[in-house]
């Protein structure tokens, strides 16, 4: 029997598992007492261990008949906009209450076909709306990273901020996340692991609770880039109940990882180099170069020159999305319903049930959404933005076609920050999305890699973008990142 | 190619103080498209079912659930487009059309704003009158139907049943071509009357699944050729909408009423205000519903869970080259091989299921009186039973074989409509019905001879005042035909009973 279990990744759990080194009870166990004793960190808000419990129990019975994929007995955490049936899945949302669905999401599906084990489901920012998971009703996860001595709490960033801070603290082996302009890379970056957003259309939305549908996308959140690649293969396919999923073969991503990227060509995009950069945001990004550069890739200056007016196409697109997907959250069918005083009828329904069920960055957003789709601003708004967004995915396609493999950015503006400190900021708060929506704008793959530590010791990551569906060779440059960079730090443990 | 070639009928004009109005009307039709399963859901589209039973997670709203197109539904809108000889749009896409009810658990209609699947097509709608209006059809798109509120079972609840949510609607958008409340009520007529023959919609008007939104203007004699050189809508007046219009009567009276108001504001020196109305059948009025300013703001935008539809030419190919006869060929065609008057070819084909029956009726036999006998004597006896031609008790091929005992002189009409009757009523065969019942007529001369004979010897009294007066034979022949038990040959009596009294 190995010791400390929560220290394993999905390669190395499996291998034990497949040898009989432990069982998937026993691996259940360590997480389940884990999540336990790490309440402070606020990163689970729906536990579900007898289910656990079964599907280990499930597991082991499978790895027993030798007839175990790869998944099998791995204690995963699930962000709580994926609907898990009978599970309470609220997106973190009170306007959610008491919502457990009838139904299980394709992604949960196929892992727990897999023999995936579910321990619980994850916090996150309300509607997968934010990026420090304090717009979450259940209020926010908390970095299991601190500077230092500095006991401040930090961000673990967000959307996926749940998924983060569990993953970072050894609460599961690894956890779902969705990113819509970030929110799997940004907060994997705050914390110290990975987190890959497929391309568009890889894995299935259906059962994801919608934020922005062309731009929403599940994804693996690790604690290395070969569990990425485990995960994906699970969570990956078509689906012919989400129209936008691909119809095309999922590899064997985990094959793809050979560490050779000898004549690689990677990127590097000069309107990247943003204003006001951090200096070692900036060291970190020319570390990665020489890193890659020292694999054997080749490194060359690319341009993507729309890259400024990603974010406000972002902030149009995204929400004029948003305003629409939330239209059903009105208290008629399921979820919070307000109560109506005498005499009020259905627009009062709607109207308390929505102010009341909704936090104010749900509100911001339905509103800048509803005002940008409106008659009158239309062409000026959504329409312009539809097609700066074609610009933006014709600048990668520019650059994909001059035989660059791969593009190499920051994967954030900054290390993790205080709670609290941008939250009444929102357009600071957009500017952490600064360095990722291009990639869901343009559909792509987007991996973040943890790469080395600030000054403070918090983490920090650099983000690889692919060609479409190349998720294979993405997280072979990524492996190789990896393996270059010698990421192994661990948050000191304090809760 | 069709052979009918017709007048546009004049406008409807009504006479103001101020001098003559015309009418402009356009219609959206919508039609519930008859498939199985619903446009993004696999829910069943049944009619009647209980409520809130043809509901799936997608229909409900739940969240994460998602949109996929059903083919069929497609297909349909297809055939319906050929059949209007309309522009089939090999690529179109779903827009979402937002705003909040009950019953639109989503919070937005998926339709097709921006690209159609069906461009511009025409109609053909006869008058009944030797004119015929030729209207032209902008678009056909496909939609989401909304589920129903019901807000009159409790004082103080409303309900919702969600059966209906989702099933697919095709809205047939035509342009302002009708001129008349009768034209656009057979305007109607003649799009169901098409996707009825094409089975790409019921037509049932009760259920809902064929419903109208009507929009109507008035202008002076003159502005609506201007109109029609310019396409400059300008020339029209202001429109209003009626909406959800389910009868071709209340079509026509709103229509009425509707022109009439505005004409009554407009020579009062007041606007008419583009506005939403609806119609009220018991006190024969429209009403504001909503004003252009308490319009909604749908806020369309390209539905992102759907990518654009694309289809195939050859797909569309094979479902032309499957289409049914239509009616203006099937009519045209009816009046060529069978010599049936215009009257009794639209008769026959105004319905699908009456021209089929029809058609079996005649096959092998005299097209003309197998048309007679369905119009006039099945239709009659299936109205005073309140049944339609798909209930009726008598086969398509026993009316055949009734036309086929006339011809072939074995049983006179009179006797023929005897042996419908016991067809009708009692299930039987109609030859079978001949023989059994010895019905058959006499045509041996001798025996009618020998009867004649008789009546004139017992009735010597009659005989003298028939020669006296010569319309009086007729009594002879009726005695004979008495005498024969109807089965005599009538023309055969008569010129015997002629001869005999030497008249």
């Amino acid at each position: 029997m190995m010791t400390d279990l929560t220290k394993l990744t999905i390669a190395g759990a499996r291998d034990a598992l497949r040898k009989g080194e432990v069982t998937a009870a026993e691996l259940t166990q360590s997480y389940l007492s884990a999540i336990d004793e790490a309440g402070a960190l606020n990163a689970f808000v729906h536990h579900t261990p007898e289910i656990a419990e079964a599907q280990a129990k499930a597991a082991d019975a499978r790895i027993k008949a030798g007839d175990a994929p790869d998944m099998c007995g791995i204690p995963l955490g699930i962000k709580d906009l994926f609907c898990t049936k009978g599970v309470p899945s609220q997106a973190a949302s009170r306007i959610l209450d008491g919502f457990r669905p009838e139904y299980e999401s394709t992604v949960t599906t196929q892992l727990f076909d897999d023999g995936a084990v579910m321990l619980g489901k994850l916090n996150m920012d309300e509607f997968a709306m934010g990026s420090s998971n304090e717009t979450s009703t259940y209020g926010n996860a908390v970095n299991p990273w601190r500077r230092g001595n500095d006991d401040t709490a930090l961000t673990p960033g967000g959307s996926s901020g749940g998924s983060a801070a569990a993953v970072a603290a050894d609460l599961c082996l690894a956890a779902t996340g969705t990113d819509t302009g970030g929110s799997i890379r940004q907060p994997a970056a705050f914390v110290g692991i990975t987190g890959l957003k497929p391309t568009y259309g890889r894995v299935s939305r259906w059962g994801i609770v919608a934020f922005a549908s062309s731009l929403d996308q599940a994804g693996p959140m690790t604690k290395d880039v070969r569990d990425a690649a485990i995960m994906l293969r699970s969570m990956a396919g078509h689906d012919m109940k989400d129209s936008t999923s691909a119809d095309l073969p999922v590899p064997d991503f985990e094959a793809a990882l050979t560490g050779d990227i000898r004549g690689k060509k990677i990127g590097i995009p000069r309107e990247y180099r943003m204003e006001g950069m951090p200096d070692e945001i900036e060291a970190l990004w020319q570390q990665g170069q020489e890193m890659l550069r020292d694999a054997g890739a080749e490194i060359v200056d690319i341009t993507l020159p729309h890259t400024k007016y990603a974010l406000p196409t972002y902030y149009v697109i995204a929400p004029a999305e948003a305003s629409s997907n939330l239209a059903r959250y009105d208290g008629v069918r399921f979820g919070h319903r307000a109560k109506l005083a005498q005499g009020e009828g259905v627009t009062e329904m709607y109207e308390k049930t929505r102010a009341e069920g909704f936090g104010a960055e749900v509100k911001r957003r339905v509103m800048v959404g509803t005002y940008v789709l409106s008659a009158g601003f239309y062409d000026a708004y959504y329409n312009r933005a539809r097609k700066v967004r074609s610009l933006i995915k014709k600048d990668f396609e520019d650059v994909f076609a001059q035989g660059v493999d791969a593009i190499l950015t920051p994967a954030t503006p900054s290390a993790a920050f205080e709670l609290g400190k941008e939250v009444s900021d929102p357009v600071e708060m957009y500017l952490n999305d600064v360095f990722t929506v291009t990639v869901n704008l343009a559909g792509l793959p987007g991996i973040a890699v943890p790469t080395g530590l600030d000054r403070a010791g918090l983490p920090l990551g650099l983000q690889l973008i692919g060609r479409p569906w190349e998720e294979g060779d993405l997280l072979n440059c990524a492996y190789s990142l990896e393996r270059a960079a010698g990421f192994v730090a661990k948050p000191a443990r304090w809760w | 190619m069709l052979d009918l070639t017709y007048d546009a009928p004049k406008p409807k004009t009504i006479a103001g103080a101020t001098g003559d109005w015309e009418l402009v009307i356009g219609l959206e039709v919508h039609a519930q498209v008859a498939t199985a399963a619903k446009l993004f859901s696999g829910a069943s589209t049944q009619f009647g079912a209980e409520p809130n039973s043809n509901v799936s997670f997608i229909d409900a709203g739940m969240p994460g659930m998602l949109p996929v197109i059903n083919e069929g539904c497609v297909a349909q809108a297809v055939r319906t487009g050929l059949g209007l000889k309309a522009q089939i749009n090999l690529r179109s896409a779903f827009d979402r059309k937002n705003y909040f009810y009950p019953d639109l658990p989503q919070g937005y209609q998926i339709s097709q704003l921006y690209h159609p699947i069906v461009g511009e097509g025409e109609v053909l709608v006869e008058m009944g009158d030797g004119t015929a209006r030729l209207v032209r059809i902008e678009r056909i798109h496909l939609e989401q139907d909304a589920g129903k509120s019901i807000h009159d079972m409790d004082p103080h609840m409303s309900f919702v049943d969600l059966n209906r949510t989702g099933v697919a609607l095709m809205e047939i958008v035509s342009r302002p071509d009708i001129r008349g409340p009768e034209e656009a009520a057979a305007y109607v007529g003649k799009l169901r009357q098409i996707m009825r023959y094409l089975g790409t919609c019921d037509g049932n008007m009760q259920n809902g699944n064929l419903r109208a939104d009507v929009n109507v203007s008035v202008c002076r004699p003159g502005d609506y050729e201007k109109y029609q050189q310019t396409q400059d809508f300008s020339h029209l007046g202001t429109r209003c909408e009626i909406k959800n219009m389910n009868s071709m009567r209340f079509i026509q009276m709103a229509i009425d009423y509707e022109a009439r108001r505005q004409i009554a504001l407009l020579e009062d020196g007041k606007d008419v205000v583009q506005e939403t109305r609806l119609f009220d059948p018991d006190k024969v009025e429209t009403r504001s519903m909503r004003s252009k300013e308490e319009a909604h703001d749908y806020r369309y935008f390209p539905c992102p869970d759907l990518l654009p539809l694309e289809i195939e030419q050859d797909w569309v190919d094979d479902i032309a080259s499957g289409l049914p006869e239509l009616p203006d060929e099937k009519k045209a065609r009816f009046i060529r091989d069978f010599g049936l008057s215009d009257y009794d070819a639209s008769v026959l084909t105004a319905d699908v299921d009456n021209a089929a029956f029809f058609e079996a009726a005649a096959e092998g036999t005299d097209g003309k009186l197998a048309a007679n006998w369905v119009i006039n004597e099945l239709f009659g006896r299936l109205k005073k039973d309140d049944r339609t031609i798909s209930d009726s008790p008598i086969s398509a091929p026993r009316i055949g074989q009734i036309v086929r005992l006339i011809k072939s002189d074995a049983i006179s009409g009179k006797i023929a409509k005897d042996v419908f009757e016991i067809a009708y009523t009692s299930d039987r065969d109609p030859e079978e019905i001949v023989e059994t019942e010895g019905l058959k007529q006499v045509t041996d001369t001798g025996a009618i001879e020998a009867a004649v004979d008789e009546i004139i010897a017992a009735n010597p009294a009659q005989v003298e005042k028939a020669k006296a007066n010569p319309k009086l034979a007729g009594w002879f022949v009726g005695q004979v035909m008495k005498a024969t038990g109807g089965k005599a040959n009538p023309k055969a009596v008569n010129d015997l009973v002629t001869a005999k009294l030497g008249l």
